[in-house]
């Protein structure tokens, strides 16, 4: 696999499944803005996903459908801060403040790409991206404005903080703490990064799910 | 013989599949026709990504070039051309009268929720510019909601991307 079809499949792959996780809070939210938000908020990167696996499928010579279901769980490539399954509201704020904040990092070395594809894809889903980074930083400044939000975002921050770390290359690494800091007003732990590639059991439950319909009815059946 | 214009036209009489009362053409997704040895070549842009209705436009908009006796070819691009500034000043007309507030223009740097928040915005039932955000994502990704303090009325904004 070429060095663009293996990055942008991770990618794809971060979007596909923090797609699936934010589709989770469908119902059952704190207040109903939220339900509606982070539905949108999933379908947007959904639709990015699929961009992108069409980009890498016309390289593979396959599409984009097989390359988000037909795969093993193992063969995924995204990090294991999307395939976590948070059903608390703090952690839920906290991956989704980090996982904005590095995925704009990314998009930023993209849309300077001399591929124009890849740029331009990069630049569409970044002029959507601003509206989850909006809600985010939106979320945070909630969460920071009482002693009881401040003390659950610090702590869910902590925890997942080596999970955010994963998600970059490790040039990108320092940038995001610079960000994260600066935002946080406070220093944060120096630790390993969960890498990609290693994958949380809870990925396998997701992809039992997501997968399900496809698994019993596979490609070419007629519905 | 069919014409780009014939297209055009053609084009124009396509709904938006999620807001009916403007055209793709309105909405300016649409972004080039050609016609070369009598084949019809669109090249079309949707305003999210995540749009679920893709297909269905890429059928709308070959079955209006077979009524005109023409083979369509849609090609949908990616990339950075379109945002709501390419809405046509019709289409912007045509959301207000239904309901939704037309976005605001695109800043020139970057957009965020300062900026969002601060935006005026008319209520498009009383007009009254005493409106504020209720949340920066609405029922389909394109909108957001707001309210209108004067007449109480929650109503949806078309978003700037």
């Amino acid at each position: 696999m070429s060095e663009r079809a293996d990055l942008l499949l991770a990618i794809a792959d971060d979007e596909l499944v923090l797609g699936w996780r934010n589709s989770e809070w469908t119902g059952i939210a704190p207040f109903l803005e939220e339900d509606v938000a982070f539905s949108s908020i999933a379908q947007n990167e959904i639709g990015h996903a699929r961009a992108l696996y069409e980009l890498v499928a016309e390289e593979l010579g396959t599409t984009a459908d097989e390359l988000a279901f037909d795969r093993k769980p193992e063969e995924y490539r995204c990090s294991p801060l999307v395939e976590l399954r948070r059903l608390e509201w703090a952690r839920t704020i906290a991956r989704h403040w980090l996982y904005e904040t590095a995925d704009e990092m990314r998009l930023a070395a993209l849309k300077a790409s001399d591929d124009p594809e890849v740029a331009g894809v990069a630049a569409k889903m970044d002029r959507e991206e601003a509206y989850h980074r909006m809600h985010a930083e939106m979320w945070v400044d909630r969460l920071l404005s009482s002693d009881e939000g401040r003390a659950r975002l610090s702590e869910a921050i902590d925890e997942l903080w080596p999970y955010a770390l994963g998600v970059l290359d490790e040039e990108l690494r320092p940038e995001l703490r610079q960000r994260a800091e600066e935002r946080l007003g406070r220093k944060l732990p120096e630790v390993e990064p969960v890498p990609r590639g290693v994958h949380e059991a809870e990925l396998a439950e997701l992809w039992e799910e997501m997968t399900m319909v496809r698994r019993s009815a596979p490609a070419g059946t007629q519905w | 013989m069919v014409t780009v214009d014939d297209v055009w036209a053609a084009l124009a009489e396509i709904p938006d599949p999620e807001i009916p009362v403007i055209s793709l053409v309105d909405l300016g997704v649409i972004k080039d026709v050609e016609i070369e040895d009598g084949k019809v070549r669109i090249e079309f842009t949707p305003t999210f990504m995540g749009c679920p209705a893709l297909e269905p436009m890429q059928r709308a908009m070959e079955a209006k070039v077979d009524e005109l006796g023409a083979t369509a070819e849609v090609r949908v691009v990616l990339d950075d051309s379109w945002s709501t500034d390419s809405i046509t000043p019709e289409g912007r007309e045509k959301l207000r009268l239904a309901g939704f507030a037309p976005p605001t223009p695109r800043p020139v740097g970057k957009l965020d929720l300062v900026q969002v928040q601060r935006a005026t915005f008319r209520c498009p039932y009383c007009g009254s510019t005493d409106t504020k955000l209720e949340n920066l994502f609405g029922p389909t990704p394109c909108r957001s909601i707001r309210y209108c303090d004067a007449c109480r009325q929650p109503f949806e904004q078309f978003k700037t991307l």
